[in-house]
Order: C-alpha cells, then sequence, then structure tokens
C-alpha cells in the first residue's frame, strides 16, 4: 500500500494519538460508563489501521512491534483468568473483593466494584493485542497485485515518493 | 392441478402464521422478570456496581466472557497460523 497525500498524513498524525486517549477511556471507565473492555480495545486497534491506511505498508511494518502486542494478549488472557481465581474459596469468577454498599473496604486502593473493573482492563489489553495482530498479520502477508488503479495510493495530489 | 394445490398450500399455511401471530406475548412484554429485578436490584447494592451491563458481562455471566475471549483469542490463533509464512511463495 502506497502512503495517501500529505494533508491525510498529518491530520492521522494528529487525530489517531487521541483516538488512543479515547479507546483507553472507554476501557477505563467500562464499569461505570457505557463501553467496556472489548469497545474499547476495538477503538484501540483501530490506531493501527489509520497508520496504515494514512502512511503506507513500508513505513507501518517499519513501525509495529508484533512482540508488543503478543505481550499485551498474553498478558490480558492471564490477567483475566486469574482475577477469575480471586474468588475461588467460593466458585470460579465469584467477586468476592466487591465491596457491597455501607460495608467497609478492604483497602481504599481496590476497586469499590471488585473484580468487574479489572476484568475490564485486562479484556482491554486483551483486544487491543488481538485485534491490533489481526491487522499486521493480515497485512504482511497480502500481496498487492497493480491492476493499474494505483495500489491505494492516491493520484492528482501532493503525493511525494516515500 | 399443481397451481390450486399451491395457492391452497399458501392459504393454509397462512393461515396457521397469522394464527401464531395471534398468540405470541405482546413486544416489550417480557415473559418472566424475576431474574430482571433481582439483578437490577441487587447489582447496585451487592456489587457497589453502577452500570448494571458491565456487572452482568464481567460478573454474573463471567464465563460467558471467558469465552468471548477464547473466541477471540481463537480467531488470532488460526489468523496467525494461516498466514504464518508472510504471503510467500513456497
Amino acid at each position: 500500500m502506497k502512503p495517501l497525500s500529505v494533508i491525510v498524513t498529518t491530520v492521522s498524525d494528529v487525530f489517531a494519538w487521541f483516538m488512543i486517549v479515547f479507546g483507553v477511556y472507554v476501557i477505563l471507565n467500562g464499569h461505570s460508563t457505557p463501553g467496556g473492555g472489548f469497545q474499547g480495545g476495538a477503538i484501540v486497534a483501530t490506531f493501527l489501521s489509520f497508520m496504515l491506511v494514512a502512511h503506507g505498508g513500508k513505513r507501518f511494518l517499519a513501525w509495529v512491534n508484533g512482540g508488543m502486542y503478543g505481550l499485551l494478549e498474553f498478558v490480558g488472557l492471564m490477567a483475566f483468568f486469574l482475577f477469575g481465581c480471586l474468588g475461588f474459596p467460593n466458585s470460579f469468577f465469584h467477586n468476592s473483593i466487591a465491596v457491597a454498599q455501607g460495608a467497609r473496604p478492604l483497602s481504599e486502593w481496590l476497586p469499590y466494584c471488585g473484580t468487574i473493573s479489572l476484568m475490564n482492563a485486562a479484556v482491554g489489553f486483551e483486544v487491543v493485542g488481538a485485534l491490533s495482530l489481526v491487522v499486521l498479520y493480515m497485512y504482511s502477508s497480502i500481496r498487492m497485485v497493480d491492476t493499474g488503479a494505483g495500489m491505494g495510493g492516491e493520484r492528482g495530489h501532493d503525493r511525494f515518493d516515500r | 392441478m399443481k397451481k390450486t394445490i399451491f395457492i391452497a398450500a399458501v392459504i393454509v399455511l397462512g393461515g396457521l402464521l397469522c394464527g401464531m401471530f395471534e398468540a405470541i406475548h405482546p413486544f416489550g412484554v417480557p415473559v418472566s422478570v424475576d431474574m430482571d429485578e433481582y439483578i437490577l436490584t441487587r447489582a447496585p447494592v451487592d456489587r457497589s456496581a453502577p452500570n448494571v451491563v458491565t456487572s452482568m458481562v464481567f460478573d454474573y455471566r463471567g464465563f460467558d466472557t471467558l469465552g468471548e475471549a477464547a473466541v477471540l483469542f481463537t480467531a488470532l490463533t488460526s489468523i496467525a497460523s494461516l498466514f504464518r509464512d508472510g504471503g510467500k511463495k513456497e
């Protein structure tokens, strides 16, 4: 894929970071506002496809570190499983550190809704890693065939060869 | 002859369908509300969860979410194994 014009790359350079911030906001506030791990993770993972479309394949593959996203996926899944194990005296996935209304919390540092927000963040990490890796794998294995349509670049703009 | 049978079948089956629609309970009125009321009243009190949907997804039905995460992981694994050679020819 060839990069798009300077206008598109500049705009994506500015706004892609706000998209990450918004996605992290949706993940971290999933226990109290609409949204959650899956939705916020999908928003954050859009960043990679944004970069791919705007900056082209060569720069994309030079930037992206697949091992980091694999680690995110691993950490998210294992954290989800371990937070599920927290309720084990009762049952798997029992929310044992949740604080009922009026009760004294175990610690001020733990979230009052217990494993809900922790699992939310874990699932968010997992979805970010998984969807970004899907974009990365699928792009790095396709082969572009030049059909004369420009192979994803733009024509008639101020595009220069990068 | 064939056409007559066809029209008769349409009339009979259409009548059965209309009768079935008559028997459906009204839209938007659930058959049983016991579970809804339990969760809507207990989730904000027991779990301090202002968002009942998230408390459903991550607490009351945690196994469902574990399955969703497993589905995502399986999809990623299959994509990685399908595209593992990076698109190179053999």
